[in-house]
């Protein structure tokens, strides 16, 4: 509503005015080194909170029909560090943990497990994405094989190339969470993570680790993953 | 979660704050004109010592105009004298004053022109509450962290749709990118991004509880409005007679930018997500689209500050000054 000023009057109101505004400045915090990385950090682990309070265990990720498959020619890869590292003809994957049968298991043992094929969606956190087939075992049935405990709360994996990678107990057993050994109907090629490799159609690609040499079950996390402790979110959900 | 009741209450208490209210300053308008008139008629006396004290310090100058303008007034033809406006030279009071006191001595208007410096007063609108301000402005830092971060997070794979083979759609220099690599891009964007969103909720939300969107909405019957007003802005055309607080290209403006906030994050939740809400990503046409509608409210953001900061530059410091104190001294549409 309009009203009728002195400059002295409006110069006193314009200061509790202004005044009301300096709760703004907290935001230079950003522009301190430490707070930055605290608050940014506060930030992605926020957003993480809010997904797990999102993630439903139940809702399926979008399968799509072959006519919608990428050409497997034309599925991009990203090796980062490293190059495509040399399988071991006689790979076997390490399971430890809480589980109450540890040991070592081969691909076969994997593959007795009922087989799922499903094309899904990968997308990279770069914001690239193709619909790609992949087969396997349900980790779910693999965890039941190996005697995990179902409420640890962390399934965790290392890689041949060093690579290592988490996955909350949630996300692990959701029904399209695969151990993938195939991808259009032929074992695994080199570069797409050979002979083993996670295929998780509810997370965001890098959290599918490739190359898998050890599997554990447990409710601490030393390292959560090669790109989460990088500062991409640990969560990853899609 | 937030219950129904609270929020309710939130905007309640929000809509109870304003005191900027449009539907009642035309009411106000002819009020003020009288209140001035009626002023200058009966303050004569104690006008001059005040007059003679603001002299000495600040005279007063009407803000809203530049000093060759209000030259350029003085003189004004008698017709101008019918619609009187506020910061407006004194022929108003003066010729009023004239009438009703012959004898009464006019030199306070001879020094110092504006009345307001011979009354020591000045007509003041709050044009933006305590929220609008505080939201325009945590939202204006947001908004430019999220785009240089957004740019940084495109520059990761500058094109849309499949990577091979790969295209290369735009180069953005890394110098206007902020975040320094993907990851630390993400960090920014994931952060700002409830800031950008909980702000423009509270500003709409705000807007529509205290009914002050009415002033800024674009509707049909601006549509006419908006072509004399880019014919005057590119110098080909005459000065539209303003009549609202808003016209016609800035209710475009705080309209579509307005849309393209909601745009960008919905389309924002849909790239964050694009399996768990599938249905939402189903509607925009898919994740593909999603992310060249995402990209698209980004340009809309982009088109609109520089235009947005060039009005500011030229409407000068008094009408800047209305977003950072609220009150705005001497609106031009009183």
């Amino acid at each position: 509503m309009p009203r009728r000023f002195d400059n002295k009057e409006f110069k006193r109101v314009s200061r509790r005015e202004i005044l009301k505004l300096t709760p703004l400045v907290a935001l230079g915090a950003f522009a301190i080194p430490p707070a930055q990385d605290y608050l940014l950090g506060r930030g992605v682990a926020f957003t993480d909170w809010v997904s797990d309070k999102l993630f439903r265990r139940g809702h399926l990720a979008p399968t799509y029909p072959d006519s919608a498959l990428t050409p497997l020619d034309k599925f991009a890869f990203n090796s980062y560090d490293t190059n495509t590292p040399e399988i071991d003809p006689d790979w076997l994957l390490e399971v430890s943990g809480l589980v109450t049968r540890p040991g070592n298991y081969s691909l076969d043992d994997i593959r007795r497990l009922p087989k799922i094929s499903q094309n899904t969606r990968h997308v990279c956190i770069e914001g690239w994405d193709l619909v790609a087939n992949f087969a396997g075992a349900r980790m779910s049935d693999f965890l039941n094989l190996i005697g995990a405990d179902m409420n640890a709360r962390f399934v965790y994996v290392e890689c041949a190339d060093d690579y290592y990678e988490s996955l909350d107990m949630e996300a692990a057993t959701h029904p399209q969470s695969l151990l993938c050994y195939e991808m259009y109907g032929k074992p695994l090629q080199a570069g797409h993570g050979a002979p083993l490799r996670w295929s998780l159609p509810t997370k965001i690609g890098y959290k599918s680790a490739k190359y898998l040499t050890s599997f554990k079950v447990t409710n601490v996390l030393t390292r959560r993953s090669y790109w989460g402790d990088q500062g991409y979110s640990t969560y990853a959900d899609i | 979660m937030f219950s129904r009741g609270a929020a309710i209450g939130v905007i309640r208490a929000i809509a109870r704050t304003r005191t900027f209210d449009p539907l009642r300053v035309k009411e106000h308008r002819d009020d003020l004109r009288f209140e001035r008139e009626s002023e200058v008629k009966s303050n004569d006396e104690p006008e001059q010592s005040l007059a003679g004290e603001s002299n000495g310090e600040k005279p007063l100058p009407p803000d809203a105009r530049s000093a060759s303008e209000a030259i350029a007034r003085a003189p004004a033809p008698p017709s101008k004298a019918t619609q009187p406006e506020p910061a407006s030279p004194p022929q108003v009071p003066a010729s009023s004053s004239m009438g009703a006191l012959a004898a009464a001595p006019a030199a306070p208007t001879e020094a110092a022109p504006p009345e307001e410096a011979a009354a020591g007063t000045f007509v003041s609108a709050y044009e933006h509450s305590a929220v609008v301000r505080f939201c325009h402005w945590l939202n204006a830092v947001a908004l430019g962290i999220m785009i240089a971060s957004g740019w940084r997070i495109f520059i990761a794979f500058p094109s849309f749709g499949a990577r091979i083979p790969e295209h290369r759609l735009l180069k953005i220099p890394d110098a206007i990118t902020l975040g320094g690599w993907l990851g630390g891009a993400l960090e920014w964007h994931y952060t700002f991004m409830w800031v950008f969103t909980a702000t423009g909720l509270i500003y709409v939300g705000y807007l529509i509880a205290s009914g002050e969107y009415r002033t800024m909405l674009f509707r049909p019957r601006d549509i006419p409005g908006v072509w004399p007003m880019v014919r005057h802005y590119f110098f080909f055309g005459p000065e539209p007679k303003q009549t609202e607080a808003y016209n016609a290209l800035q209710k475009f403006a705080y309209t579509t930018i307005v849309f393209c906030g909601t745009l960008s994050v919905f389309t924002g939740i849909v790239i964050l997500r694009p399996v768990q809400l599938s249905g939402l990503a189903w509607l925009m046409g898919g994740f593909h689209l999603t992310r060249v509608w995402h990209f698209v409210a980004m340009c809309g953001f982009v088109a609109f500050i520089p235009g947005h900061l060039v009005m500011v530059a030229l409407h000068g410091w008094n009408n800047f000054m209305s977003m950072v104190r609220g009150w705005k001294k001497n609106p031009e549409y009183l």
